[in-house]
């Protein structure tokens, strides 16, 4: 986008890593993604001015906040950069509240009490506000995190695995929130994760960091659809991600209709309105291929596709496909592509090749709650309650 | 003939400078004490042995050298103490402030020490998450770091206290043994023993010695639970769980 908002091309060395990335980021969510040790967080300190690159530059829309050729490195009080640690790091000899409005005076004045209102409303820490830090449990403690920098008027908000250090159940009651955050305060977001569902739920544009570089980046079901960035995707949990919109419940099922290119697609019941847009991840092991269209199955989602490409380097039994899901007559929409992990014999036996027709076959149970994201989702959706 | 417990005048003059010394040698080294405890936790720079050194010296030093050494720096003839004289009409050698001066240089080592290894608990993740919402050095030393380094500072500031009551040998060697100017406790216990018929008098400020260091070290135990707490992030369990309607 040439509207992007920030700008980073820098180089930093440490030890004998070394970092050297180059990424522009517009509104929304934008996801550094890649395993622990990438130099993801790296990246994002440089950003808040926590490290200094060795060159290079650092640009929020006009602003410079670092260019080692003009000598210019802002402090990183003066930075208007909102951090969210890992670890919270709230000021345990402070309440909540005081926490809360530590970085207050970067609003105008005005808005004081009207957003601190929307932070504690948006984040539900009304009942936390005259405890101290060290009575909360872990998902409070993030929460308030997120509050305290998202009242200090952040220009961008930088999220360093907010989750990672918390459980599964910890995890999913705090998602939401961050899904409804980068909309609600119109505050883009750098996102640094190494879990793909977090990744693919919650960001708009994906950044694939590996080894200090930037590998790919653009929409996230582009880049989730790439055989050959699957080993940096994850090779077990590899996936693709599908956009379809949401055409209809079926409630007597407790399923939800979807539309993928025509196609119609079930998974388990959500609670989003028909015509919005969601995406779904398909891990490629949950999809199988046949070449005729099943008859008396109990596969709910058979899409009919063409081989785009075959990965056949892998060890042992596996290879992995890239299968483009063929549009119906009159549909219209982004390209969609299933990857589908079968085993060298099946490649063989169906003679699985670049352009042959054939059926991606993918269980509506495989598809849980948790690889299902998008805008649509985090603004409307009722949150069911697991159970 | 049966010891009496009350003081002489005397005796409570003795005390009452010892207090009044100790007191000021410890206000007036507080300051210095916080920023060479920073400076020696949060910075490197060549020279910071050398610091580090002579801070610890007087830990080191038989209190005679420091008292000497004292004599020799700031004594009327001496370039500082002349300085002093000659700009402000300050005397320290034989005063009761030279004495002050006496105390606070032997008790500054053990100052510093609990100051600097208090600071250097404190996460500088904090120091950084203020940064990153918008407050400067100045403000993240004052609202993070200073709050977080209290327990150190209350223990380093007991501690000096304690040091400098009982400052014997630089003092004495500083500023002499004058009564009523420089004659504090320690020194009006010695002079007891060096006189027929003083045992008394030395049991009494043997005993008060005692009595005193004692309640600073209760004193500082509570306060420095209750800051403990506090730096923690934990409710006191006196205050009530706020109600929500």
């Amino acid at each position: 986008m040439s509207d992007a908002l920030l700008h980073i091309a820098v180089e930093k060395r440490v030890g004998s890593f070394r970092v050297d990335t180059n990424i522009s980021s517009g509104p929304g969510i934008t996801a550094l993604f890649g395993r622990s040790g990438a130099g993801k967080s790296t990246i994002v300190q440089m950003i808040a001015g926590l490290i200094r690159p060795d060159r290079g530059r650092i640009q929020i829309g006009e602003d410079i906040l670092f260019d080692s050729a003009r000598g210019i490195d802002l402090s990183p009080e003066r930075r208007n950069v909102g951090y969210v640690f890992q670890d919270a790091r709230l000021f345990p000899h402070m309440s909540v509240r005081q926490n809360l409005r530590y970085g207050i005076d970067r609003l105008p004045k005005a808005q004081h009490g009207d957003t601190l209102e929307k932070v504690v409303e948006l984040l539900g820490l009304a009942t936390l506000l005259e405890r101290r830090p060290g009575r909360l449990s872990g998902g409070e403690r993030q929460r308030v995190a997120i509050g305290r920098a998202l009242l200090s008027n952040p220009r961008v908000l930088l999220m360093d695995e907010p989750l990672a250090s918390l459980d599964a159940a910890r995890k999913s009651e705090i998602l939401p929130y961050i899904e409804r955050l980068s909309a609600d305060f119109a505050v883009p977001v750098v996102y640094v994760s190494h879990a793909v569902e977090e990744v693919v739920r919650l960001s708009d544009t994906l950044v694939l960091i590996s080894e200090g570089r930037v590998a790919a980046s653009g929409a996230v079901e582009e880049i989730m659809g790439r055989l050959d960035l699957s080993p940096l995707t994850g090779r077990y949990e590899a996936g693709a991600v599908l956009t379809p919109t949401v055409a209809g419940q079926a409630p007597e099922h407790h399923l939800t209709r979807l539309d993928l290119l025509g196609h119609d697609m079930y998974v388990p019941q959500i609670h989003v309105d028909r015509g919005e847009r969601v995406r779904l991840r398909v891990r490629a092991r949950d999809v199988s291929i046949a070449l005729k269209r099943p008859q008396g199955t109990s596969v709910l989602n058979i899409l009919p596709a063409t081989v785009s490409e075959v990965e056949a380097d892998l060890a042992g039994a596996h290879v992995e496909l890239a299968l483009r899901v063929t549009p119906a007559p009159s549909a219209n929409g982004r390209a969609q592509t299933v990857l589908a992990r079968v085993t060298r014999k099946s490649l063989a036996d169906l003679a699985l090749a670049p352009g042959k027709p054939v059926f991606a076959l993918v269980k509506a149970v495989a598809i849980d709650r948790h690889s299902l994201g998008g805008h649509g989702l985090g603004a409307k959706r009722n949150i069911p309650a697991d159970g | 003939m049966t010891t009496s417990l009350a003081l002489t005048p005397l005796e409570w003059e003795a005390l009452g400078l010892s207090l009044k010394v100790a007191l000021w040698a410890t206000l007036a080294s507080l300051p210095l004490g916080v920023l060479t405890a920073w400076v020696l936790a949060r910075t490197r720079f060549p020279g910071h042995g050398l610091l580090n050194g002579i801070v610890h010296l007087p830990l080191v030093l038989p209190p005679v050298v420091v008292g000497y050494a004292l004599l020799v720096l700031l004594g009327r003839q001496g370039p500082l103490g002349g300085w002093l004289y000659d700009s402000f009409g300050i005397t320290l050698a034989f005063t009761w402030k030279g004495a002050a001066v006496a105390a606070a240089v032997m008790a500054f080592p053990l100052m510093v020490r609990a100051m600097r290894l208090s600071l250097e608990a404190v996460d500088a993740g904090l120091e950084q998450a203020a940064r990153t919402l918008g407050a400067g050095p100045a403000k993240v030393f004052v609202t993070i770091t200073l709050p977080l380094m209290l327990p150190g500072i209350l223990t380093g500031t007991v501690l000096a206290f304690a040091r400098a009551l009982g400052e014997f040998g630089a003092t004495i060697t500083f500023v002499s043994n004058i009564p009523g100017e420089t004659r504090t406790l320690p020194l009006a216990l010695y002079s007891f023993t060096q006189v027929p018929g003083g045992e008394d008098g030395a049991l009494r400020l043997a005993i008060i010695a005692v009595v005193v260091a004692l309640a600073a070290l209760v004193v500082s135990e509570v306060l420095a639970r209750r800051v403990q707490r506090m730096t923690q992030g934990v409710d006191t369990p006196a205050q009530p769980e706020p109600r929500h309607v």
